[in-house]
């Protein structure tokens, strides 16, 4: 009995010691060497594989910045400034800070202001609407409202309100990854500068049809009457197709245009309330400032 | 126009068949069968039954309901079918723990630990059953001999299934002949008298059940014709070359729930092939598993492993056997 | 055994509420929207502007390339505006809209109702006229009638085969055209044989219309070289491989096209609109337009000028009725529901179906229980039930590997599924996808 075991012991033994020391010469010779720098860059990545910065997961974002000679024009959305800066320094490489971004849903056409033009009855994803027709309203731009956006965030920072069927970007949670835009058939999602205090001003709207055809189709809608485009001090809203849009880059914050429009479709988030009208202006210049001081 | 027209892309027409309409079309084809047990084997199957559906039932709801948190859709008749499925593989005097355990494994383990209807690569009712089988041997293997309608659940006399009395037999060096005698005739094995799991008796009742799943149009007949031809072939030729070992084909196809297994278990449309040329390799696979397990393995019955075994292969079949394109070869000139 | 494809199918209710229904001439509307694009391929260019006056034949757009086909005004009037305007592809779309102003033809058409059978025009100038007269496939296809007679050089047409199948449910059009002006078929048939220099033309016809088998049967007999064989009912038969299938049993192959096996396959309602063509000189500007469906109190067939507004058919068919819930432009199988009842008929029209709102809805979604019914319908051999995941999970490699383009979207899939899943919704989606994969490859 005791041979048995003694056995079984010593050629398990012989076994084991056999295969351990083919695979370790089979990994030797299959041995491929890697970057370091890129396990230590993918470290500093949050990991949220989402592809908002155009490669296949993180892994793959941090190979291309290893290989990279210069590491402006990649970008990690999710990580933003920071994690930029970090992989920077293990890469002793320059990066330029990147203005925060945030989605915006360029269409306020809810149930309400928007009437029903038929019902839709099938797969209930907004690209199969889209390839299929123009939709369930009379405005064949604007947001289809199946949610196309809210599948595809991996962030939970897009919900749709039951009440008005649009959807609705969560600033905090977003990071402004881009999957939401590219999911979106009619592209009405777009990423705008998150600017202080996530104060924003655009045209919620994307229709391009003539001004009486959009009214008629929505009651908030842009169209195209150019009142925008006058009154801006900073000439950042341009008319194209009839459609109105309001340049990040040049925009101000000064709140004009909001009120100049006829139908609502310039809309301002996260202001404070206004006052009379000179202190807001006031107020704008605060802003100025205050984002000459970021910078 | 003040009311809506419905816009949705084509076709806008549908067959009336739904998910609910199949799974009860198979709970009718099973209805013959039994009927045949509980004439057989009495109050046992009817109490087995009611167990095995109702635990069934209530497992997929508390999972679907606590654990997954979807919407029950306890409804659409798929774990009643499990139910009664698995109540046919076990004897009718099983403890009710036993079968409630089974249920529990069938539709947690074999069914809902996967993500539910659709998605389980095995079996559920199978699962279930080769689980009480491995667990409860004894229990699992004690049928009851066919008493008629009026025998109690716990008063069942036990005998062995005529496949285990033949192999046991054969094993001891019994002649073929004399143990042949102690099995019910092939006629008598045909409208299910004799001791085995409750549905797997009577070969007639099932026979009708799979008439009325072709009529249905629920399933093909490919799956159980060729497990069925598979079976009949290779036992024909073992017997053929030596009739003193080997029991003849049709006393193999009539016993241990081939028949069920060919009809109802292996046919789950879940966990079978997609293709007509996948269902032959499943069915063939089936088949000599079967008789393989049957004649050389340990237990005296092998239809459940054997269908377990091939559902295992059924993603690999569907990658690998493709139906003929249109076009593909061109014949034309 | 009569004949029919090999393989899949399905044979949905045939509800054909309007076989009886003698083709009736539609009042002329008030104005009409003709579209600019009704046919595959590019789209024609206007060559009338606003104010201009046209009389019914009139071109009014102008093809812009091989695969294109001319317009012609369709009624007689002034050209009111070219505009975006709802059409039943379900979107805005530029029309010509016209006002119209009596019913003023112009003058080279042969109006008269006499059959006309010698064939005086050579093959090329047969296919110059019927290029010129704008015909375009018109079971529902719309693809330009030229381009099907333009044999490249190097293929060898020996068989012309003529769907007279009808294998949507509800649709009659075609099978009142085959009773009713059967000769002008045949002999627009003929012209069809002479323009591809074949002897020998099929007519397939499912075996559901009796009638109009017997009648052709019986006349053929003076067309030497057309033959009727009727068919087994079986969807989607129309479909041109299938067709090709059933009668000569030849497999197109995939990504090729019917004259790949020595065939070309026309519809019997573009023979009728080659006769006019060739023999009276007159181009397309009506077709046979059957308006149908349970819930309509006169199941009709018209003859209807393009670009009228479908609300005038169904006022003509007794009106939109109380309950309606779908208004198809073709057939339930593969129809396009339109999401307005203004829309204009157009060349591809063959039906106005309207559904009732119980059965508009679709089935409830459940999942996928792998039944592999989708697969043993599928015309031509595919895994429809693979196809929806791998779109779903966009796989587009794999999605082209298990044959997506091949797809002929007969909705087959969708409509035997139990679960009831989406199948060819995202079967398309996964089509239009690669599709686009394939063309940026090719550039």
């Amino acid at each position: 009995m005791s041979t048995t075991i003694l056995l079984t012991i010593i050629s398990l033994s012989a076994i084991g010691s056999i295969a351990a020391i083919i695979l370790y010469f089979v990994a030797q010779k299959f041995k491929v060497f890697e970057d370091p720098r890129i396990g230590m860059v993918e470290e500093a990545l949050p990991a949220a594989n989402c592809g908002g910065c155009g490669y296949p997961g993180c892994r793959g974002f941090a190979e291309a910045l290893v290989r990279a000679d210069d590491i402006s024009p990649l970008f990690c959305p999710v990580g933003g400034n920071d994690v930029m800066t970090t992989v920077a320094k293990i890469l002793g490489k320059e990066v330029e800070a990147k203005e925060p971004l945030v989605a915006v849903i360029r269409c306020s056409g809810s149930f309400a202001k928007r009437p029903r033009t038929n019902e839709y009855d099938g797969a209930t994803t907004c690209i199969i609407s889209s390839n299929l027709y123009s939709g369930d309203t009379g405005c064949q731009y604007g947001c289809l409202g199946m949610g196309d956006c809210v599948t595809v965030c991996k962030f939970d920072a897009i919900y749709m309100d039951k009440e008005t069927g649009l959807p609705v970007v969560i600033d905090d949670k977003c990071t402004a990854c881009g999957a939401c835009v590219k999911a979106c058939p009619n592209i009405i999602i777009e990423l705008r500068k998150k600017n202080k205090k996530d104060r924003k001003i655009f045209v919620s709207c994307v229709n391009k049809d003539k001004g009486g055809i959009a009214k008629k189709s929505c009651e908030v809608a842009c169209i195209g009457c150019s009142k925008c485009v006058k009154v801006c001090p900073y000439e950042a809203i341009t008319l194209e197709n009839f459609l109105a849009y309001i340049d990040p880059n040049k925009c101000k914050l000064c709140r004009k245009c909001v009120e100049e429009c006829p139908t609502n479709a310039i809309l301002e988030i996260n202001f404070p309330p206004r006052k009379q009208k000179d202190e807001s202006i006031e107020g704008t210049e605060q802003v100025k400032s205050s984002e000459k001081e970021n910078e | 126009m003040n009311r809506l027209i419905t816009v949705s892309p084509s076709p806008h027409v549908y067959e009336d068949t739904t998910v609910k309409r199949l799974m009860f079309d198979v709970v009718i084809a099973m209805l013959p069968a039994l009927a045949m047990s509980i004439y057989f084997f009495g109050m046992g199957a009817i109490i087995v039954t009611l167990v095995a559906v109702v635990s069934c039932l209530m497992f997929e709801w508390l999972i679907q309901k606590f654990l997954l948190k979807q919407e029950p859709t306890i409804t659409d008749g798929s774990a009643l079918v499990t139910g009664i499925l698995l109540a046919f593989n076990v004897p009718s005097n099983l403890p009710i723990g036993i079968i409630i355990l089974g249920s529990l494994v069938a539709i947690g383990v074999g069914k809902m630990s996967f993500g539910g209807l659709g998605n389980n690569p095995f079996n559920p009712a199978l699962v279930g059953r080769v689980f009480l089988l491995i667990s409860f041997p004894v229990k699992m293997t004690s049928w009851p001999v066919p008493g008629g309608f009026n025998t109690g659940y716990a008063d069942a006399v036990t005998g062995a299934t005529p496949l285990a009395i033949v192999k046991e037999g054969l094993g001891k060096g019994d002649q073929l002949s004399d143990l042949m005698a102690q099995v019910p005739s092939h006629m008598e094995l045909f409208y299910g008298h004799m001791g085995g799991s409750m549905g797997e008796i009577a070969a007639v009742a099932i026979l009708l059940g799979f008439a009325y799943l072709l009529f249905r149009k629920v399933i093909t007949w490919h799956i159980p014709v060729s497990i069925l031809l598979t079976i009949a072939l290779f036992t024909g030729i073992m017997w053929m070359v030596n009739p003193q070992t080997n029991a003849d084909p049709l006393f193999h196809l009539l016993t241990g729930g081939v028949m069920l297994g060919a009809v109802f278990m292996a046919t789950d449309y879940v966990t079978s092939p997609m293709t007509i040329k996948g269902m032959w390799i499943f069915g063939i696979g089936i088949g000599v598993l079967t008789v393989l397990i049957r004649v050389f393995g340990a237990y005296p019955e092998g239809v459940s492993f054997a269908i377990l075994i091939m559902n295992a292969f059924v993603p690999l079949i569907n990658a690998y056997v493709k139906p003929k394109r249109f076009g593909e070869a061109n014949n034309g000139k | 055994m009569l004949k029919t494809f090999a393989k899949g199918g399905v044979h949905p209710a045939e509800c054909k509420y309007s076989e009886d229904s003698a083709i009736v001439n539609l009042p002329l509307p008030k104005t009409v929207n003709i579209p600019i694009a009704q046919h595959i391929g590019a789209p024609s260019k206007a060559i009338v502007a606003k104010g201009d006056k046209v009389k019914v034949g009139d071109k009014i757009a102008e093809s812009t390339g091989f695969v294109s086909a001319n317009i012609h005004s369709s009624v007689s009037g002034t050209v009111a505006k070219i505009d975006d305007i709802l059409d039943s592809t379900g979107y805005k779309r530029p029309c010509i809209v016209i006002d119209v102003e009596g019913d003023d033809w112009n003058e080279t058409i042969d109006r008269s109702t006499e059959l006309k059978k010698e064939i005086s025009l050579t093959d090329k100038e047969i296919i110059a006229k019927i290029n010129a007269s704008g015909i375009v496939g018109l079971g529902g296809a719309t693809f330009p009638s030229h381009v099907k007679l333009s044999i490249p050089d190097g293929k060898k047409i020996n068989v012309l085969i003529i769907n007279g199948v009808e294998c949507e449910p509800y649709l009659t059009s075609d099978h009142r055209l085959m009773l009713e002006k059967a000769e002008e078929m045949l002999v627009g048939i003929q012209i069809l044989m002479k323009a591809l220099s074949v002897n020998r033309a099929m007519i397939g016809i499912e075996n559901n219309k009796p009638d109009a088998i017997a009648h052709l049967t019986a006349l053929v007999k003076n067309y030497p070289g057309i033959e009727v064989h009727p068919l087994k009912v079986q969807y989607p038969q129309g479909g041109e491989k299938q067709l090709i299938k059933a009668l000569i049993n030849r497999e197109v192959p995939s990504g090729g096209l019917p004259l790949d096996v020595g065939a070309v396959v026309h519809n019997v309602g573009t023979a009728f609109a080659v006769y006019e063509a060739v023999q009276k000189n007159k181009p397309l500007f009506e077709r046979v337009v059957t308006v149908t469906g349970q819930l309509i109190s006169k199941p009709s067939n018209f003859m209807v000028r393009i670009g009228t507004p479908v609300s005038q058919l169904i006022e003509a068919a007794g009106g939109l009725p109380e309950d309606t819930g779908k208004v198809i432009n073709g057939g339930p199988m593969m129809g396009k529901a339109v999401n307005s009842i203004e829309v204009p008929v157009t060349k591809g029209t063959s039906g106005i179906l309207i559904m009732s709102k119980d059965a508009a809805k679709r089935k409830k979604e459940s999942t996928c229980i792998r039944c592999a019914k989708c697969v043993s319908v599928c015309p031509q051999g595919l895994e429809p039930y693979l196809l929806i995941k791998q779109t779903q999970l966009e796989k587009n490699d794999k999605l082209e590997q298990s044959g997506v383009m091949d797809c002929i979207e007969c909705g087959s899939c969708s409509y035997t599924c139990p679960a009831g899943l989406p199948l060819l919704d995202y079967i398309r989606l996964g089509k239009s996808r690669v599709s686009r994969i394939i063309r940026s490859r090719k550039q």
